[in-house]
């Protein structure tokens, strides 16, 4: 037993960062980008802090939703037993190890709650029949109770995956796999229903008269593109920074090309559902939400979003070559990540400007600290660990991994 | 069976017409899937094009061994994909906005996202039928006989026996010269089998 456990498929030095090498860098070059946005928000956010909440809040949904995205794409390996994955598995993890600090990134969101959501004033509520009937669900107090929760399941859910895959690397012990296996499908459970109420508490209550049953999905759909978006960028980054590149072959991108593709048109899907089926039933109280992103320069960034997160990607990693060769994917990942911040913008943005698209470099700073924390955190997380978990039973089937 | 447009479209479905001469080719017995994998590699290298491997089971890595190009397949998909969503939309299109003009719960007569499910299941039910029926088209099926079949050995082709039959019609072929190349790769038993 012991020599069995002794086996490594991959030796330590094959899956670390070496010293001296770029990116060693990476914690501080974060931290750079969130220094510099730091100071454009200090210096351009009092002028303007409505600008300043809606510009960090489109940042922080979008980095919460790569580590949300993270968090659901390990877990259903996991509960799975995915074998193809598992030298990628690392990258989510380390993705969504960054939860505690999004919770920490949360704090501007509650200081501008405010200015963000119209349900928070008790004198709007006084006046609006509606609002009153969702005030039980819709008032301060439970909102933080509700936001604690959720940062509350997916920091418990985060640290204990990334913990137990950490320490397997020591151990080797097989029987870490089978209790994370075992946890998997209650995880996947508390995580659909938590990002579901989530994305209805912070996107879908900037509009409260607005409600659509299927927003809690179209953010998981968003979320988890994103995820793979990011994945197959970092993967390509790695091998050409020659960390891993014996590692993660064309047939891993091949495989993260193909969840890309498959989830890009399961976006589409969702989200043309949700626009058809309140397109068609035209009521009043459901369709404000769209006419405020139909009209003038709204209309032409939905229209980007129809062009540019479907047709164009649709046709671009249909094919088998594309997705196998890194370049091209990166290619690939990086629009749909810029998509799925665009996708993310058109949906918080238009509250504060009905009357068009209102680009601030507030925009920018915002992007920029909450980006730079993010990098920061797992550049750190990857200088410290092991880039694959190294005595995963099921590391040595990865490696071997060919797309039939 | 390496793909060889010309054969297909010479070939269709339906006619099931196979090259005329005096041998339909030779077929070579091979006792493990090991020594077939690698009989193949030896034909491949051979140059030999219009020649086949048939197993009782999958074999992993054999279509490598083999040097089969990639099916055209995926190209008839697409192509009968958007063809049945150009198809669809286009019915709609004219149907209520041209023939037939009218108002349907205030939408307008081009009402696009309403269009959009049939236009969807059309390009999918094309897709499906090109698949289907592309597959069986490239692979000339259905096919009630096949000389192969006059064989007594290649009976045991969906029990335990492994073998590669190469066509008289491919350039390379040679009835003597072949058999001996297939004899020397290890085949257990070499036949000529008539047209």
């Amino acid at each position: 037993m012991t020599s069995e456990r002794d086996h490594v498929a991959l030796r330590p030095e094959q899956a670390t960062i070496p010293p001296g090498h770029s990116w060693n860098r990476l914690p501080v070059i974060g931290a750079v980008c969130a220094l510099l946005g730091a100071v454009g928000c200090a210096i351009l956010g009092p002028a303007n802090p409505k600008q300043f909440f809606f510009s960090w809040l489109v940042s922080f949904m979008f980095f919460l939703s790569l580590a949300v995205g993270a968090l659901f794409f390990v877990l259903i390996q996991y509960a799975t037993q995915g074998g193809w994955g598992i030298v990628v598995r690392r990258i989510g993890e380390t993705t969504f190890a960054t939860i505690p600090v999004m919770a920490a990134l949360f704090i501007p969101v509650l200081l501008g709650l405010h200015d963000l959501y119209e349900w928070s004033h008790a004198e709007a509520v006084a006046s609006d029949a509606l609002l009153q009937w969702k005030a039980p669900y819709l008032n301060v107090p439970f909102f933080l109770i509700r936001a604690a929760l959720y940062f509350g399941c997916w920091s418990f859910i985060a640290l204990l995956y990334y913990r137990h895959s950490r320490g397997q690397d020591a151990t080797g012990d097989p029987a870490v796999s089978a209790r994370l296996r075992r946890f998997a499908g209650p995880a996947i459970i508390v995580l659909a229903l938590t990002q579901t109420f989530a994305s209805v508490d912070w996107i879908m209550s900037l509009t409260p008269h607005w409600y659509s049953t299927m927003f809690g999905v179209y953010f998981f759909a968003g979320a988890f593109v994103g995820f793979i978006a990011l994945l197959s960028v970092v993967a390509v980054a790695m091998r050409q920074a020659g960390l891993l590149d014996t590692v993660i072959s064309p047939e891993h991108l091949h495989d993260i090309g193909k969840l890309l593709f498959a989830f890009m048109v399961f976006w589409t899907y969702i989200a043309f559902c949700q626009f058809f089926l309140i397109w068609y039933a035209n009521l009043p109280e459901e369709t404000i939400w769209y006419r405020a992103r139909m009209e003038g320069s709204w209309m032409t960034v939905s229209l980007l979003l129809m062009a540019g997160h479907f047709v164009a990607p649709f046709f671009y990693l249909m094919g088998r070559t594309v997705k196998r060769k890194g370049a091209t994917l990166a290619i690939g990942g990086a629009w749909l990540l810029a998509m799925h911040f665009v996708d993310l913008y058109w949906q918080i943005m238009p509250t504060l400007h009905p009357e068009g698209v209102r680009p601030s470099v507030l925009d920018v700073a915002a992007f920029l600290v909450v980006g730079g924390c993010f990098v920061t955190a797992t550049g750190w997380l990857m200088r410290r660990q092991a880039l694959v978990p190294l005595r995963d039973p099921r590391l040595e089937e990865s490696l071997a991994f060919e797309n039939v | 069976m390496p793909f060889d447009p010309l054969r297909s479209l010479s070939a269709m479905p339906l006619v099931n017409r196979l090259p005329t001469g005096p041998y339909y080719g030779i077929l070579a017995e091979f006792a493990t899937p090991a020594d077939l994998y690698h009989a193949c590699e030896r034909v491949r290298d051979a140059g030999f094009t219009k020649w086949d491997a048939h197993t009782p089971f999958p074999v992993h890595g054999l279509e490598g061994a083999m040097g089969i190009r990639r099916s055209p397949l995926p190209w008839i998909v697409l192509g009968m994909g958007l063809t049945g969503a150009a198809l669809g939309f286009g019915m709609q299109w004219w149907v209520h906005a041209d023939a037939y003009p009218l108002v349907i719960s205030g939408k307008p007569y081009l009402a696009w996202p309403a269009y959009i499910p049939i236009t969807f299941e059309l390009g999918v039910l094309f897709a499906a039928l090109g698949a289907v029926f592309g597959m069986l088209g490239l692979n000339r099926l259905p096919m009630h006989y096949h000389p192969l079949f006059r064989s007594k050995v290649f009976e045991r082709v969906t029990d335990d026996a492994f073998f590669i039959s190469i066509e008289s019609w491919d350039p390379r072929f040679d009835a003597s010269a072949t058999g001996k190349l297939l004899e020397s790769l290890g085949a257990r038993s070499v036949e000529l089998l008539e047209t």
